[in-house]
């Protein structure tokens, strides 16, 4: 297929494979966070890791907006959701995520008229449908899916509909990257820096890391190459004793970022002081909520939402796994009480979701991977 | 390397699990690998309290209600057994019997309609048992204020299905239920089958250096039915491949003795028919992902849904275990069908690493590929 194949060539990778090889300083090992879940996703989906030599690791990050929705925003939305006329709509990957009293798909079984929808359009759509309901929008995720959300709600209020309305949960990446450099448990050596969230606020953002904790970061694509070369960019920076942001994905991501989807957000939402994060706690200036102007489409202003801060499971080491201090196997629950179809904690719901990606896609070793190969 | 795996593997972790371990010498992520076998093969139980969407999904939830519950009611050596259709002797004869329900929306799709798929699927279901199908019943429930038009549509595609697959429809039931209480038109049917051949198939045929095959492009049906939806703006010039397999199965058998199983992949696709035979068998399944046939459509519309065509249902399809060295002449035999023509090896039977699939990428990796979870399409059959 046109525009996928090119960057899943096998000959390619393997040169690409000899190259990082090569820049790999004997006896030193490089540890380097990719920061967005999709690129976990694209790590084990194709396999990377058989390319990267034993003293590369690659260590997940914080960037995956199903992971970091805690169980208390899971618990408010089903509350919305049981209120009479209600229709809760949201994306594919919410509706298995656990809150503390189930999710959204025992909600739904227990009679909650929950809509799985592709886009936040969709669930406009349902709205102008059914003008005699109440229809609220389940928003997560980081600056990539913001900008389609307030596109939403501006289209919303231009056609002046008014059932429709907002449950606010987007975040932003920066605060989260910061918490990670500034947490002492965890010794990194550059970044695999978030694509798409790029696409929307550029690499200019990313500078103060470079700058100000001396990591160097590369702005990453999703396709497999993508990857193996920003992870060369990053071993030849080290190599080269450079610390810089760097854009390897420069086919989608401009330098300065996507201006008209920025002023999309900044027109309809701002900052909270301080937003949960799953296993991560309370983090200053790390989410949206809508504006005042925009009250009649926020969802926690039309509904009386209970707000409930519920704690973490004591076994769900979601947090650590979300800050790259532990491996998803390394968690006590990993793959025998939590698995993708049980899960406990976040990661093992989503697809981006280190965990999930782990179990579904890795759960074995190289050495048996090549015992399998040599058949 | 994302997780700092450890060389040494869990292929030597499982076989050591089998013949006598020694924990102290795994590494510590072996051990948990080790340990999430074990979790894999205990037997699945039924958590939920209520019944959810993924239940009817055809991927591990369904799995854990049909062994949880209904084979503990119902248990008997027959339905444990689990096959697509039940092989019963009968005065001296060997008769397959099977049924299935069709709740598909929309009713009416490019390719097919829900009387297509009700003929063709219990006819797929007796015929990758080596049966040769003969007689269907079929019950509708209809809801009230259904066109009358509509119902004469699926009936007349039902009965020219029926005929091209040689069977008759000898019985059937009709329900009515208020408005509301469905969802336009439900279709049961179950058919019998007689076994002639002296074929026994069956995961416990399956054997290391074996070939799996399957019969041409997968994902059509469950992409065709997305798409017609409406409800993703999304167009593609792309058929359902419903289709009755009794014939492609019959010149299979005829071509290629060394058949151990057949399957045709429906809910839950390819990849979720490989993990039960790994699993059943005790073997390993490794894929080639650039051998599995997919059509250009197929591969766009699941890249930009995230969706992996492994997992994606097909009505015509079907998945067959070979032995390796009647590979060739199974894949010759079924191009020579009109429902065969995309035909093709996708993988081997491997001792080790059992009861998983592994997947060696088009990029030069290797992954696992596990069971469907969760449901990305419910009403796809």
């Amino acid at each position: 297929m046109r525009f996928v194949d090119e960057y899943r060539d096998a000959d390619k990778a393997q040169a690409l494979a000899t190259q990082i090889a090569a820049l790999c300083e004997p006896g030193r090992q490089y540890k380097f966070m990719e920061v967005c879940g999709g690129h976990t996703h694209t790590i084990y989906k194709h396999g990377i890791e058989d390319y990267l030599p034993e003293s590369v690791a690659l260590v997940h990050g914080p960037g995956c907006p199903v992971c970091v929705i805690p169980m208390g925003r899971v618990d408010d939305a089903i509350a919305i959701a049981h209120e009479p006329g209600v229709i809760m709509t949201a994306f594919g990957d919410m509706m298995r995520v656990p809150g503390g009293n189930g999710s959204f798909l025992d909600a739904k079984a227990a009679g909650a008229d929950i809509r799985m929808v592709y886009s936040p359009l969709d669930a406009l759509k349902i709205a102008r449908t059914n003008p005699d309901r109440r229809v609220v929008f389940m928003a997560i995720g980081f600056e990539t899916t913001s900008p389609s959300t307030a596109m939403t709600v501006l289209r919303a209020a231009a056609e002046g509909i008014d059932n429709f309305s907002v449950f606010c949960n987007h975040v932003t990446i920066l605060p989260a990257i910061k918490a990670i450099l500034d947490s002492p448990d965890l010794r990194l050596d550059g970044f695999l820096g978030p694509g798409h969230v790029s696409t929307v606020i550029g690499c200019r953002p990313y500078e103060f890391i470079a700058r100000d904790y001396g990591k160097p970061l590369v702005c990453a694509g999703f396709e497999p190459l993508d990857l193996l070369q920003s992870v060369h960019l990053l071993l030849r920076q080290l190599a080269e004793g450079r610390c810089e942001v760097e854009n390897q994905y420069t086919r989608v991501v401009p330098w300065d970022g996507n201006l008209r989807a920025l002023e999309a957000i900044g027109r309809v939402m701002q900052l909270r002081p301080y937003f949960e994060w799953r296993g991560l706690g309370f983090i200053s200036h790390s989410a949206l909520r809508m504006r005042d102007e925009y009250a009649a489409y926020d969802a926690e202003r039309v509904f009386s939402v209970p707000g409930v801060r519920v704690a973490d499971p004591k076994a769900c080491q979601c947090g650590e796994v979300l800050k790259g201090v532990l491996k998803p196997w390394e968690c006590k629950v990993f793959g025998t009480a939590c698995t993708p179809e049980t899960p406990i904690g976040t990661c093992m719901v989503s697809s981006e979701g280190a965990c999930a990606a782990y179990y579904n896609f890795g759960r074995f070793t190289r050495q048996r991977l090549t015992e399998a190969s040599s058949v | 390397m994302t997780t700092e795996r450890t060389a040494g593997g869990t292929g030597r972790a499982v076989a050591e699990a089998t013949t006598g371990p020694e924990p102290g010498r795994l590494s510590p992520e072996q051990q948990v690998l080790l340990r999430i076998e074990r979790a894999r093969q205990r037997a699945p139980r039924i958590r939920e309290s209520r019944i959810t969407l993924a239940h009817g999904a055809g991927g591990k939830a369904t799995h854990s209600l049909i062994e949880g519950l209904f084979v503990e009611a119902f248990r008997n050596p027959t339905l444990e057994a689990l096959d697509d259709a039940a092989v019963l002797s009968v005065g001296g004869g060997r008769l397959a019997f099977t049924t299935d329900s069709y709740v598909v929306s929309p009713l009416f799709f490019p390719g097919g309609d829900i009387g297509d798929l009700a003929v063709n699927g219990t006819v797929n279901d007796l015929a990758v048992s080596g049966a040769r199908p003969l007689y269907l019943s079929a019950g509708f429930i209809l809801e009230e204020g259904f066109p009358v038009a509509d119902l004469r549509r699926i009936t007349a595609s039902m009965a020219a299905a029926a005929e091209r697959a040689g069977v008759q429809v000898v019985t059937g039931d009709t329900k009515v239920v208020q408005r509301g209480k469905a969802d336009g038109c439900y279709i049961n049917t179950a058919g019998v089958g007689l076994l002639e051949r002296p074929v026994a198939l069956g995961t416990g045929q399956v054997r290391p250096g074996d070939a799996v095959v399957v019969s041409g492009p997968i994902g059509d049906h469950g992409v065709t039915i997305m798409l017609a939806r409406g409800e993703l703006d999304i167009a593609a010039d792309l058929a359902s491949d419903t289709a009755p397999l009794s014939g492609l199965v019959a010149d299979l058998l005829d071509a290629a003795p060394g058949v151990r199983l057949l399957r045709d992949a429906t809910r839950g696709g390819v990849a979720t028919i490989l993990n039960e035979v790994a699993q059943a068998a005790g073997v390993a399944v490794v894929v080639d992902e650039a051998a599995v046939p997919v059509r250009p459509a197929v591969t766009g519309a699941c890249e930009l849904l995230g969706i992996d065509p492994l997992y994606v249902a097909c009505e015509g399809r079907l998945v067959a275990v070979v032995d390796g060295a009647q590979a060739e002449a199974a894949v010759a035999a079924l191009r020579g069908h009109p429902f065969g023509d995309g035909a093709a090896v996708i993988g081997r039977v491997t001792a080790d690493p059992p009861g998983m699939v592994l997947l060696h990428t088009a990029f030069g990796g290797t992954r696992v590929v596990d069971m469907l979870v969760g449901d990305p399409l419910p009403r796809i059959c």
